[in-house]
């Protein structure tokens, strides 16, 4: 009854959210903040992850290749599927979500216990508008972008492992990483992320905006945050991966 | 002015106000006093909105408060001024960006006459050199003042202020008072504060409302407080040695 309760309590949040912003000028400048905090200073953590990722996948799969009848493309090729279909819209959206979940969660928590929401409300503001839908904005604009760039790292992180232990010539990589390539596989890693997104910033927003009590509660609804965005994800991972590829 | 009209408001079994019937005028500072958990912040919080009641109707200037829509509500908000115990001034923003909030959100004030609207209310509440500070780097009496010209950068109707002196030293606490005082006056506000402190009573307490366990016990000045009878009220009044001292001399 009481999951039953709080998904009620998040789609009337969320309906309280979509309406049309106050002001739009005030609404743009949230969302630059939004983009700078979400999207921007999430680059160097997964660039740093992607390439390393990359890198490993690439070393791993030249271990478990190294029969003479495997085409040697297939780490390159093998690298850019995994890094594309999975490792960047999942275990990225997975990394997002500990990091700008808990800090989406705690921000409008704490604005939440020091009666800041409650100053918005008496002036006549929506503070659920003003303060969830930028973020939701931001996230599902600029998550995709970070998807692509991680996916283009990881592929580069394989290359560079490639070179520096010599497993295998660039130009096998290269090839590899050309050959078979599905524009689709693509669309499928960019919907994934625009749903994850909307998971992360909205499930964050929802529970900072609940949060009741003190510091000790805005702690516990991040930690919430986190585990429930995690869980969704890769429910809507199965389910999406179920009805966008097969 | 605003009136209230027989209000009740429960929190599952537990009444919490009983039928209270006030008025707050206009041009005065309307004190709401009583013991921690008697209901006052309850009645602030049923006054602004926050609180939905279950029973009765609050008007501001014969405008049915209670029973409006929420976007008609805004409308009525827009013309309130709250401070809140806190201050709740948003951590991220300056405090110019704080004080210009409110003209950003519901005027199309150019950029230059919000900033010498926001310079005058910083002045008014004398924090001159403040402009570009955070919340926190403020004192908590820095603090209060800033959410004071905040709360009256719209140059509202009605300003609600919840417990304006708790956690200030009493000279600090005496500044804050003087100045919702003087604001009332200079802007003819209705202006409601919720205190316990006996020395913003005796200060500012044109008309004050005493909250015992939920209901309106006791309505009068800050001059008829001194001589009152009722034994709940003295209680409240003359907790502390230093009332106690002077009720003596009196």
């Amino acid at each position: 009854m009481k999951i039953i309760a709080e998904i009620g309590e998040y789609v009337l949040l969320m309906l309280q959210a979509f309406r049309r912003p106050d002001k739009g000028k005030v609404f743009r400048r949230q969302l630059m903040m939004d983009f700078q905090d979400l999207g921007t200073n999430s680059i160097g953590l997964i660039g740093f992850i992607s390439v390393f990722v990359g890198a490993i996948i690439a070393i791993q799969m030249a271990y478990n290749m190294d029969n003479p009848l495997l085409s040697h493309k297939l780490v390159g090729f093998s690298t850019r599927q995994m890094m594309i279909l999975e490792l960047s819209p999942t275990i990225m959206s997975l990394i997002l979500a500990g990091k700008v979940g808990s800090s989406i969660a705690s921000e409008i928590g704490t604005m939440k216990v020091t009666e800041q929401i409650s100053a918005l409300k008496v002036m006549g503001i929506n503070p659920a508008n003003y303060l969830i839908l930028p973020k939701i904005t931001a996230a599902v604009i600029y998550n995709p972008l970070l998807i692509i760039f991680s996916i283009a790292l990881g592929i580069l992180g394989g290359w560079g492992a490639c070179l520096t232990t010599g497993i295998m010539s660039t130009t096998y990589y290269v090839e590899g990483v050309q050959a078979w390539y599905e524009p689709f596989t693509l669309t499928y890693a960019l919907i994934k992320t625009v749903v994850f997104a909307f998971i992360i910033s909205s499930v964050s927003g929802y529970m900072g905006y609940t949060v009741e009590g003190g510091s000790v509660e805005v702690a516990r609804n991040s930690t919430k945050a986190v585990v429930y965005s995690s869980i969704l994800i890769i429910i809507f991972d199965l389910i999406l991966t179920q009805l966008l590829l097969i | 002015m605003i009136e209230i009209n027989n209000i009740s408001k429960s929190f599952g079994d537990q009444k919490v106000l009983n039928n209270i019937t006030t008025t707050f005028e206009k041009g005065k500072t309307n004190l709401i006093i009583g013991q921690s958990g008697s209901g006052k912040t309850v009645l602030m919080k049923c006054c602004i909105g926050l609180f939905d009641i279950d029973e009765g109707h609050i008007d501001f200037d014969k405008r049915n408060f209670s029973a409006f829509s929420e976007k008609k509500k805004r409308n009525i908000r827009k013309e309130m001024g709250v401070l809140f115990q806190g201050g709740a001034l948003f951590d991220s923003f300056t405090v110019e960006e704080n004080v210009m909030f409110p003209l950003n959100m519901f005027t199309k004030m150019s950029l230059e006459e919000k900033r010498d609207r926001v310079n005058k209310m910083l002045s008014r509440v004398n924090l001159n050199n403040a402009n570009n500070k955070l919340p926190s780097e403020l004192s908590g009496g820095m603090i209060k003042r800033v959410a004071i010209a905040r709360a009256i950068s719209l140059r509202p109707k009605y300003l609600f202020c919840d417990e304006p002196n708790s956690g200030l030293d009493p000279k600090t606490a005496e500044v804050i008072d003087a100045l919702i005082s003087e604001l009332t006056e200079e802007f003819e506000m209705t202006t409601v504060v919720n205190t316990h402190d006996m020395n913003s009573v005796l200060q500012i307490g044109q008309k004050i409302s005493y909250i015992y366990k939920g209901n309106l016990w006791w309505e009068g000045s800050n001059k008829e407080i001194m001589k009152t009878e009722n034994k709940e009220l003295n209680d409240f009044v003359f907790s502390t040695e230093l009332t106690r001292r002077l009720k003596l001399k009196l």
